[in-house]
């Protein structure tokens, strides 16, 4: 029995390495990077799991997935068992299989991780994830629930409205999800870019939640089709987890010319409305042979892997502090620089230049050295004086980040704010309006998926207890 | 989706659809528009609400073909679906009493004026319309407008109707004749239009409002395209706007960003060619 093997044994195993795309051929298409485990390397890395009893994954993880179950059954090859405990847990398994950051979170609690390298939660959750996908017919499907006759509201279909319309359907409510744009998904689909993402995967997850018996209406733009107020008196209560999306501007001169970018425009082209990547789009996108995306996080490596994709001959980071001070997921800036992405470090951006035509040329730097920490905890840039230089770019997408979106927010008075316009929240995420729940980018601002969920399913349980009591 | 119950052609490449789109219609108001997709894979277009019923849960748009996926709304026929419609969006028209209004129409400007020029009547002023177009097939809604218009000045182009000329010949009228002097002036149309009209307007210190139309996406304020200069500030037309004071507008910025896929829409031509592009 594999469950018999000893600390001593499993401690010899080696974590397993994730087959990838060949770097200069997907640089230059959209298929998934990652290529995803074998069963038979699934079950080795399963069996690297020590079953410690403290499980400090599970503390680590923001929807307390069962991992040492799901693993312990996968390490066994019993993978209906772990599809099962899975999926009891975590309503998106195939898209955090993906895009968490395991690494800062249950992997970096895993006890193997003290001494070598840790458990590889995340390409195990995506295995399992995958093949719950494929073997679909041949699970059970979801327990029955009993109708509760109470309706809920779900605004946004991002991960947060997605995780909280599933946890509140599988307690037996009715749940609507209204979306702003025309298809589902949120920033999952126009944000995340299908070679880190496929679209397929997110159809399928909501493809579930959709046969537990979520509706889910597109194009209704809550604050503007319909009101808070007029959701309030249609449904028993209300789950707000419309996003940032706002971008923050660069406040710097030129940032109107034509080719310049913000990330959320560039993404969504290219992502949500198909440019650059189905043939004979309708949707235009500028390419550029020098691209320059400001910013360091995951949304600036999103945009330049694109901008590779779509052709640029040179790629750039341009961040102004350095690689290391960078908030963007390790593996995602390995795989750029793999793909041929230039890593411009500690420069910043002092103007977008044009020429006559009111097209953008060049972004006109500045270098910068790092000094005294600041109130992040991370060194900050000083500019380095008369060291500016001027870049080419005809392309430059701004990915500084977002703000709170305050279509909705702006609609509702009596709503309380923080003084960033995101809503505030108690911890089970009940807002100061009664039946009103929120989570997600718009209480917390920008920050990952999983958060995004966790804040979804805490939100739900809250929910479940106000419409039970109500 | 959504059904189209009308479409009627009112000049070449211009088409007025009736579509039915409860929701929007109830809760719209002037000034404000909608995204509209003919189907997937398509773009995401932005039009005005030119009316809306909300009883009938109907909306009323008015539809220029000029790119891939304008010309692809225009082609469902009655009975037929749009596979989105999203809004209302925008900010709705402040409407207030001025006394004495003037609605300057260009092209399918006109069309969207139409509805603000109702509720400015409707809320007491005396409106002058002027509408213009390249030619008389071009000037639209002249009797609808003229319903609650003190007086409609028509000019076009090629004097086929109406003053031969531009909009502008007809209010330099209004403008230098101080009993005849609006108060607001609100000009819709294409960019040089409405900038020449906000140029005319500033020395006499006359307020005018426009309604623009920038490359826009989501219309919500979410990807920013829309931005433009208003004063010192970058504005989002989608959910600042679409109407701003015409005297602050960077209009140079807002024509240029305009340009951005004039090769993308001149190679998607060649690609359809024989579409039916007018």
């Amino acid at each position: 029995m594999i469950n018999n093997l000893s600390a001593k044994e499993r401690l010899s195993i080696a974590r397993e390495k994730m087959p990838e795309q060949d770097a200069a051929l997907r640089s230059r298409n959209f298929a998934e990077v990652n290529l995803g485990l074998s069963l038979e390397q699934a079950m080795r890395e399963a069996q690297r799991c020590l079953l410690c009893k403290s499980r400090p994954c599970v503390a680590g993880c923001p929807v307390e997935v069962d991992i040492p179950e799901f693993v312990a059954c996968l390490a066994q090859g019993d993978l209906a068992a772990a599809a099962h405990a899975l999926m009891r847990d975590n309503a998106l398994p195939a898209v955090c299989g993906r895009v968490c950051p395991q690494e800062v979170q249950c992997e970096a609690k895993c006890v193997r991780g003290v001494r070598g390298l840790p458990v590889a939660v995340g390409y195990l959750e995506r295995f399992v994830a995958d093949w719950a996908m494929a073997n679909s017919a041949d699970l059970p499907g979801p327990p029955a629930t009993v109708p509760s006759g109470k309706q809920a509201a779900v605004v946004g279909c991002g991960p947060a409205g997605l995780t909280a319309a599933g946890e509140l359907a599988t307690r037996g409510h009715e749940v609507t999800i209204f979306e702003a744009l025309h298809d589902t998904g949120g920033v999952l689909r126009y944000g995340i870019p299908e070679f880190r993402l496929p679209k397929g995967i997110i159809d399928q997850e909501v493809r579930r939640l959709i046969d537990v018996g979520v509706r889910i209406e597109c194009n209704v733009i809550i604050g503007k089709t319909l009101t808070l107020g007029q959701l309030r008196e249609q449904y028993d209560a209300v789950f707000i987890g419309n996003g940032a999306g706002l971008p923050v501007m660069l406040g710097i001169d030129g940032e109107n010319l034509k080719g310049v970018y913000s990330a959320n425009e560039y993404l969504t082209r290219v992502n949500l409305m198909g440019a650059g990547q189905v043939f004979d789009s309708a949707t235009p996108i500028l390419r550029g042979r020098h691209v320059a995306v400001i910013g360091g996080g995951n949304t600036a490596m999103d945009c330049v892997r694109t901008a590779r994709r779509l052709g640029a001959e040179r790629a750039m980071i341009v961040y102004r502090r350095g690689e290391s001070e960078m908030p963007a997921r390790v593996e995602e800036v390995h795989h750029a620089k793999q793909e041929g992405v230039e890593f411009v470090m500690l420069t910043a951006p002092l103007a977008v230049l044009g020429d006559e035509a009111g097209w953008a040329r060049a972004l006109r730097c500045q270098k910068m050295a790092l000094g005294e920490p600041d109130a992040s905890g991370r060194r900050r840039p000083v500019s380095v004086a008369g060291s500016e230089f001027d870049l080419p770019a005809e392309v430059v997408i701004n990915a500084l980040g977002t703000r709170a979106n305050p279509l909705l927010t702006a609609t509702e008075p009596a709503l309380k704010l923080n003084k960033w316009g995101n809503i505030e929240t108690d911890e089970r995420g009940a807002t100061s309006l009664p039946g009103i729940f929120a989570g997600g980018d718009i209480v917390r601002g920008g920050a990952t998926v999983i958060l995004a969920m966790g804040d979804g399913k805490r939100a739900a349980a809250a929910m479940d207890a106000y419409l039970r009591s109500a | 989706m959504f059904k189209v119950l009308e479409n009627e052609v009112l000049a070449p490449g211009l088409h007025r659809l009736v579509v039915e789109a409860p929701r929007v219609a109830a809760a719209r108001r002037p000034g404000q528009f909608v995204i509209v997709r003919s189907a997937p894979g398509e773009e995401r277009i932005p039009l005005t609400i030119g009316d809306a019923d909300g009883a009938s849960g109907t909306l009323t748009l008015f539809v220029q073909a000029i790119g891939a996926g304008t010309r692809k709304i225009v082609a469902v026929p009655p009975g037929g679906f749009l596979r989105d419609v999203a809004g209302p969006l925008g900010q709705p028209t402040h409407i207030e009493n001025w006394g004495r209004v003037a609605c300057i129409g260009g092209g399918v400007g006109t069309a969207v004026l139409y509805p603000l020029a109702k509720a400015l009547a409707e809320a007491g002023n005396q409106v002058t319309t002027v509408i213009g177009g390249r030619s008389a097939e071009f000037i639209l809604l002249e009797k609808e407008l003229a319903a609650f218009s003190a007086e409609v000045r028509v000019t076009t182009e090629d004097g086929s109707r109406g003053r031969r000329g531009f909009v502008t010949l007809e209010l330099e009228d209004l403008l230098r004749n101080p009993a005849r002097r609006p108060r607001s002036v609100f000009a819709i149309g294409p960019v040089p239009m409405m900038r020449a009209v906000a140029e005319q307007t500033r020395p006499h210190g006359v307020a005018t409002i426009v309604s623009l139309n920038p490359i826009m996406i989501d219309g919500t304020g979410m990807c920013g395209g829309c931005r433009v200069v208003v004063g010192t500030e970058a504005r989002f037309a989608c959910v600042d706007g679409p109407e701003f004071d015409g005297h602050l507008v960077d209009f140079q910025g807002l024509a240029d960003r305009l340009t951005m896929y004039h090769e993308h829409e001149a190679q998607c031509r060649l690609a359809h060619a024989g579409g039916g592009m007018p």
